[in-house]
């Protein structure tokens, strides 16, 4: 490994870096993904956290939580969660998994750590802007906390922050917490607008020799996508927030009624909002996809529909962003219009789909811990997207929308969706960042464990919709319609807790592992990508030489080869006379 | 989990349950479809000594039909959604002989504006209730939408109705109650700290009862 190490301690690094240059104010793209790892794997469990609390007060409301006591008293009292500090903690959870734990976790972590890895690049083509991206992204956290704790409370109008709730201190007596909310949101924008330039530039110029764009991984494809839309929808929440910390604190009315108008607060919000729910997806699709592959032991299925099917979403998610709003009183003919653009949307979803299935079909399925979850992120992003037609449907909507079922929608496709990939890919790349593998024995327990929990939390919340409980409500014992879903309220909480409970095992398996882990080969999983032809860690500058590539991205099980995979790497040694049926490009392109 | 739409009370409530359990039975068929493949696949193509996988790049065959088949279905729930959105929501849908009522969103309660005799509002013999909605039933009611500060919504559950009150741009939703009886009114967006307890009752009389309790209210009444 040093031999390999030496020669590449380059230019930048004449000398051995310190500790502080190597793991701290780290230009390595490697140790940055790490550190977003860790960061945002944080913020994961202060989200789970704030949905606790939620689910006490949804479970049991009036009830003294226990360990209530540690809150301060203007945020639980006697251990009752009070309706203000509720307003905020909806709007929190929804914050930090967004934008502080789901977002990083796909894009900070993994389009950092893969991106030079998996095409061949000695690092990012801006290695110090990806530095400064991640030490944006740690102040912005920091002032996110302390929201918690200015005078007011944190900011209480929710994780969309409508106007003019969230523009007029007056109708919800938060101050400083929504402009707290606000600054750090912009700031946090900068750190995604750095990295997401940096990705792009990356993937077009950094390549390696033979790296061509259809023998990118479909995960490269994805965050390279995904970076594009980071850097086309940033700068307009950005925008707006300004706009919205102006009417907070310089007296501006942009969404005050009378000289401004609410809703284009959530026309500016939901213009960026949509291309955001497909940034919270698209680099899932894309690790599940190398996943799934790996795991079947088959070439991708349809890799150009894939890579068409990412592009048509990319596209297609920026004029969806109305069905946010079709009960907001906008013109109706304009929610046809939406409607339609949604429905076409959910075209390209259902062609990835189909092309997974085609992939395990006739594979040679191993039971990894990784293909576990990537195979319960298909399952449970069939839910999702199946729920999204009824939402879709501007009539069914009228009644559904901004009820719990919009809760299940989104959490089947960001919990059941996002966060099995995001596990998917955290046990699947595990072994290259640090080294050793995860105990796979106790990932299958916390697999299974999540997905059972997952499912007894989130598909009652579909039954709680259609009863007409609206989401955000402090307490439903308010409404006489509701009085029949206090039961089903306490089966969700209590799932819920075991849910979070069970995370524990993920957490000391990820940390014991860090340390105690079996050692990991270069190539554990048998995987054709570039990063395999690395060592476990790779050393700084990725390879002694920059690789070549000579083969598609998903050659498994290629007959005639005596191993079931060919290495990107590698080159075919006995090419067949012509293959029939499929040919080697196959797919609709 | 029984995924049946509770019991409404208004002619909204059947287009809209017709359209929530088509798109029900569409989507089932897909879930089990899917989701049973993929149970199948994973287990009959589970590694097994000796077998190697079905080297495959894809099928163009197989690209076009799970392209069309959904594009087909979707399409399908578009239309027929857009006709039943125009009936509700289009510009022109709400009946020339609607009763007309005022409801203004503030936190947290609803201002209930009422035509008194002549049956329109912004007239002199207008009056104010909080938190009540009375409405006779089989008439149209024109709902005259606002709000003072934040936005509101207009949820009556059992009526299948929503609409958000917003602050600075009024406007007008209609509906039908078909049945007499106490029902509820919920605000669906998130207004503040009271938003949870920003309730009002709905009660649908007879048209002779809604004139008898528009009587005690002291005012005669005039349904068109």
């Amino acid at each position: 490994m040093a031999s390999i190490a030496a020669p590449v301690e380059h230019a930048t690094h004449g000398h051995d870096p310190s500790f502080v240059r190597k793991y701290i104010f780290s230009t390595d793209h490697k140790i940055i993904g790490i550190q977003f790892l860790l960061m945002s794997l944080l913020f994961l469990l202060l989200g789970g956290l704030l949905a606790m609390v939620i689910r006490w007060q949804q479970g049991f409301p009036g009830q003294p939580m226990p360990g209530g006591g540690a809150f301060p008293e203007t945020m639980i009292s006697d251990g009752i969660v009070l309706p203000e500090f509720y307003n905020s903690l909806v709007t929190m959870h929804g914050t930090f998994m967004v934008f502080f734990a789901i977002m990083p976790l796909l894009v900070g972590v993994f389009g950092n750590y893969l991106i030079p890895l998996k095409i061949g690049a000695p690092d990012m083509a801006f290695p110090r802007l990806n530095m400064a991206s991640f030490w944006l992204a740690v102040p912005a956290g920091f002032l996110m906390l302390a929201g918690f704790w200015v005078e007011g409370g944190h900011a209480a109008a929710g994780w969309t922050a409508y106007a003019p709730l969230s523009a007029d201190p007056e109708w919800t007596g938060v101050s400083l917490g929504q402009q707290f909310w606000c600054v750090s949101l912009i700031v946090l924008g900068l750190s995604s607008i750095l990295g997401a330039t940096n990705y792009i530039t990356t993937v077009i110029n950094m390549r390696t020799q033979g790296m061509t764009w259809f023998r990118m991984p479909l995960s490269i494809w994805a965050l390279f996508i995904t970076a594009i839309l980071v850097l086309l929808a940033m700068p307009i929440l950005s925008g707006a927030l300004i706009m919205l910390l102006f009417d907070q604190t310089l007296g501006t009315t942009f969404f005050l009624p009378g000289d401004g108008l609410p809703i284009l607060w959530q026309h500016l919000f939901w213009f960026f909002g949509h291309p955001e729910v497909y940034i919270l997806i698209l680099p899932a699709m894309g690790f599940v996809s190398d996943i799934i592959a790996n795991g079947s032991r088959k070439p991708i299925f349809g890799y150009h529909s894939m890579v068409f099917a990412l592009i048509g979403i990319a596209f297609l998610g920026w004029i969806v962003w109305g069905h946010h709003m079709f009960q907001s009183g906008m013109n109706p003919t304009l929610g046809m219009t939406f409607m339609i653009s949604t429905m076409v949307i959910s075209v390209p979803s259902a062609i990835k789909v189909f092309n997974w299935l085609g992939t395990i079909w006739g594979g040679s399925v191993k039971f990894t811990v990784p293909m576990l979850n990537a195979c319960a992120f298909v399952a449970m992003f069939i839910i999702g997207g199946l729920s999204g037609v009824f939402m879709a449907s501007t009539p069914v909507d009228i009644y559904i929308h901004d009820t719990y079922f919009i809760v299940a929608h989104l959490h089947y496709v960001l919990f059941g969706g996002s966060l099995f990939a995001i596990f998917g890919a955290i046990t699947f790349w595990y072994p290259k960042m640090f080294g050793r593998m995860m105990n796979p024995f106790w990932g299958k327990v916390h697999f299974w464990l999540t997905f059972i929990f997952y499912n007894l939390t989130f598909f009652p919340m579909h039954q709680l919709g259609l009863e007409g409980h609206m989401r955000r409500i402090y307490d439903a014992g308010r409404y006489d319609f509701l009085a029949g879903t206090s039961g089903l309220n306490v089966l969700i909480s209590v799932s819920a807790f075991i849910l979070f409970s069970v995370q524990i095992i993920f957490v000391i398996n990820f940390i014991v592992s860090w340390f105690k882990g079996q050692r990991a080969p270069d190539n554990p999983w048998d995987d054709t990508g570039l990063e395999w032809t690395t060592p476990s860690p790779p050393p700084h500058g990725n390879w002694a030489t920059a690789p070549t590539v000579h083969s598609a991205p998903y050659e498994f099980s290629v007959p005639g080869m005596e191993a079931d995979f060919l290495m990107q790497d590698q080159q075919r040694e006995r090419q067949p006379a012509a293959p029939s049926g499929g040919s080697i490009e196959g797919g609709a392109s | 989990m029984n995924w049946i739409m509770p019991p409404g009370a208004s002619t909204f409530v059947s287009p809209i349950d017709s359209l929530y359990y088509m798109i029900l039975v569409i989507t089932g068929i897909a879930f089990v479809v899917t989701e049973v493949a993929l149970v199948v696949f994973l287990i009959k193509y589970r590694a097994k000594p000796g077998r190697r996988a079905h080297y495959t790049h894809g099928s163009v065959k197989a690209e076009v039909i799970w392209t069309a088949v959904p594009t087909i279905a979707v399409v399908l729930i578009g239309v027929l959604s857009g006709g039943v959105w125009n009936n509700i929501r289009g510009r022109d849908s709400v009946p020339e002989n609607a009763y007309p009522i005022g409801v203004h969103g503030q936190q947290f309660e609803w201002m209930i504006t009422y035509p008194g005799g002549d049956g329109a509002l912004g007239t002199d013999d207008d009056f104010e209730l909080r938190n009540q909605l009375h409405i006779p039933v089989d008439t149209p009611i024109a709902v005259h939408l606002t709000a003072e500060e934040v936005i509101h919504s207009f949820f009556i559950p059992s009526f299948r109705v929503k609409l958000d009150a917003m602050p600075g741009m009024p406007q007008v939703l209609w509906f039908q109650a078909t049945e007499t009886g106490s029902y509820e009114l919920a605000c669906a967006e998130l207004c503040g700290i009271g938003h949870y307890r920003m309730r009002a009752s709905v009660t649908v009389h007879t048209a002779e009862e809604y004139q008898q309790w528009m009587h005690e209210q002291g005012q005669p009444v005039a349904l068109k």
